[in-house]
């Protein structure tokens, strides 16, 4: 549904008014900018001299090094769990008892506890038992920990979003329950998720910030240790939270184009 | 076990610090996250562009940037709240991005015929919004909200990373003195699941309670 059935065609009186509210809400919108510049100048953190060090490359490098980082353990993330979350799916599929009752067992678990405790598992509780991980997985392992799951409810959604007729035919056409599984079910379930699997792609790359607890060389990390060298706390971290906004922005407009491209060729009713 | 016993106070402090911010910020997402929803279909331009813009931010910037962004560096700025309080606001705007998404989806599943009868009979946008659309948009978003706010629970772990003693802050701190991490962290990770649990079984309930059989 549009908003715009909420409305009807606005007549000339309405229109006036809608005129006279839009002119409202953004003098309120301009006045709470303006407001928060005005609080921001006051204290000196509009000063050009703060904000030149962000005119330089070598800050932006130095930047740039840690949103590599940021990609890499994202990379590391979303292919490990996307390959975890298969399995689990299919295991929560399964027709097999104990397997079944194993991978739901794992998704629930796993969807019910916060990162940061995984975290301060594999950083505090896991080196007294012997197990000193690189720091790169420190901070991927409780992250692949925690997404394989998402993303074994979101392939096991797609693949009961799946006509049953799909696997119908390929059983008549003799191939074996694992052959129906990957020729037929999965191509396109898959598919079927793709904007779902972007929209936790961009989740998954906010979660690369808590490299920041583990002293990880990504992005928010670097921030702090670059704030902590040239003190401009509020224009690092400004700066910082733009690059993840234009990072995972992008993401979520390609999953926002998947979804309608989607739509354009499947229309409503018929499936896959 | 003995140092989950020994320890329990400090832990259920921990816990209570995060069942009282947990509990605030899911009030404040809640009913920010209806506002934007409504601004986001209402008739006016600027306000559906600046709740789309809102809902674009926050779905896309990581909390734990906000978070430090907002104890760390905002002070600077002159900006400064008790750390707690700072907390729970940006964890209240952070969650109402994504409760506007659950409603606004839940609005998109209210039949069209309910919008279009409402106009027929001659009800504003405010009536046609607040006592057909919503109502019903809301019941439909009973589970998608609750799971919102079960993330919501899971994120207040990370207020420990800007300095907040909460369950997980006081579970760590624990084990620092007492390196007993498996009771610790077990105790930890299973009082987070009974949270998740309780939200789970409650808007299961409210769901059956609310839910409109058609």
């Amino acid at each position: 549904m549009s908003a715009s059935v909420l409305y009807d065609e606005p007549g000339p009186k309405t229109r006036r008014r809608i005129f006279l509210w839009s002119v409202v809400s953004a003098l309120v919108v301009l006045g709470l900018v303006v407001l928060g510049l005005v609080q921001f100048a006051k204290h000196g953190q509009l000063d050009a001299e703060k904000w030149a060090p962000f005119t330089q490359w070598p800050i932006w490098e130095y930047l740039l090094v840690g949103l590599l980082g940021t990609l890499e353990a994202a990379a590391y993330v979303a292919v490990l769990s996307a390959v975890a979350g298969i399995f689990l799916a299919l295991g929560r599929l399964s027709r097999v008892r104990p397997l079944r009752w194993l991978a739901t067992g794992y998704i629930e678990i796993a969807r019910t506890l916060p990162v940061l405790l995984m975290i301060y598992v594999t950083l505090f509780a896991l080196p007294s038992a012997g197990v000193n991980l690189p720091l790169l997985w420190k901070l991927v392992l409780p992250l692949t920990v925690a997404n394989a799951a998402a993303f074994a409810e979101i392939f096991r959604a797609g693949i009961l979003a799946l006509p049953k007729g799909q696997s119908e035919a390929a059983v008549s056409l003799g191939l074996s329950g694992g052959q129906t599984m990957r020729f037929v079910v999965l191509p396109q379930a898959v598919r079927h998720v793709t904007p779902s699997l972007v929209s936790q792609l961009v989740s998954l790359l906010k979660d690369t910030s808590l490299g920041y607890i583990v002293a990880f060389t990504e992005l928010l990390y670097r921030a702090q240790v670059l704030s902590a060298y040239n003190h401009l706390l509020v224009q690092t971290f400004l700066v910082v939270t733009f690059i993840y906004l234009v990072c995972n922005g992008f993401l979520s407009f390609v999953a926002h184009r998947l979804q309608g491209w989607r739509r354009k060729r499947e229309p409503e009713g018929t499936n896959g | 076990m003995a140092a989950l016993l020994d320890n329990l106070v400090p832990l259920l402090q921990g816990l209570s610090a995060t069942l009282w911010m947990a509990v605030l910020s899911a009030v404040g997402a809640l009913v920010l996250g209806v506002i934007v929803t409504a601004m986001r279909v209402s008739p006016i331009p600027v306000l559906r562009g600046v709740a789309f813009a809102y809902v674009q931010l926050f779905l896309n910037v990581p909390l734990l940037a906000l978070l430090v962004l907002f104890v760390f560096a905002l002070p600077d700025a002159g900006l400064l709240m008790p750390l707690p309080m700072t907390a729970v606001v940006v964890l209240v705007i952070y969650e109402a991005a994504y409760v506007a998404e659950a409603v606004r989806s839940g609005v998109n599943t209210v039949a069209l015929g309910q919008a279009e009868a409402a106009r027929a009979l001659g009800l504003t946008f405010r009536q046609t919004l607040g006592s057909v659309i919503l109502p019903q948009a809301l019941r439909a978003v009973v589970q998608p909200v609750g799971n919102v706010m079960i993330a919501l629970v899971m994120n207040t772990s990370l207020f420990a990373a800007v300095g907040i003693v909460e369950l997980t802050a006081a579970a760590n701190k624990t084990n620092l003195i007492h390196a007993q991490p498996i009771p610790i962290f077990v105790g930890a990770g299973l009082t987070y699941m009974a949270l998740a649990l309780l939200i789970g079984l409650g808007t299961g309930w409210l769901e059956r309670r609310v839910a409109i059989l058609r």
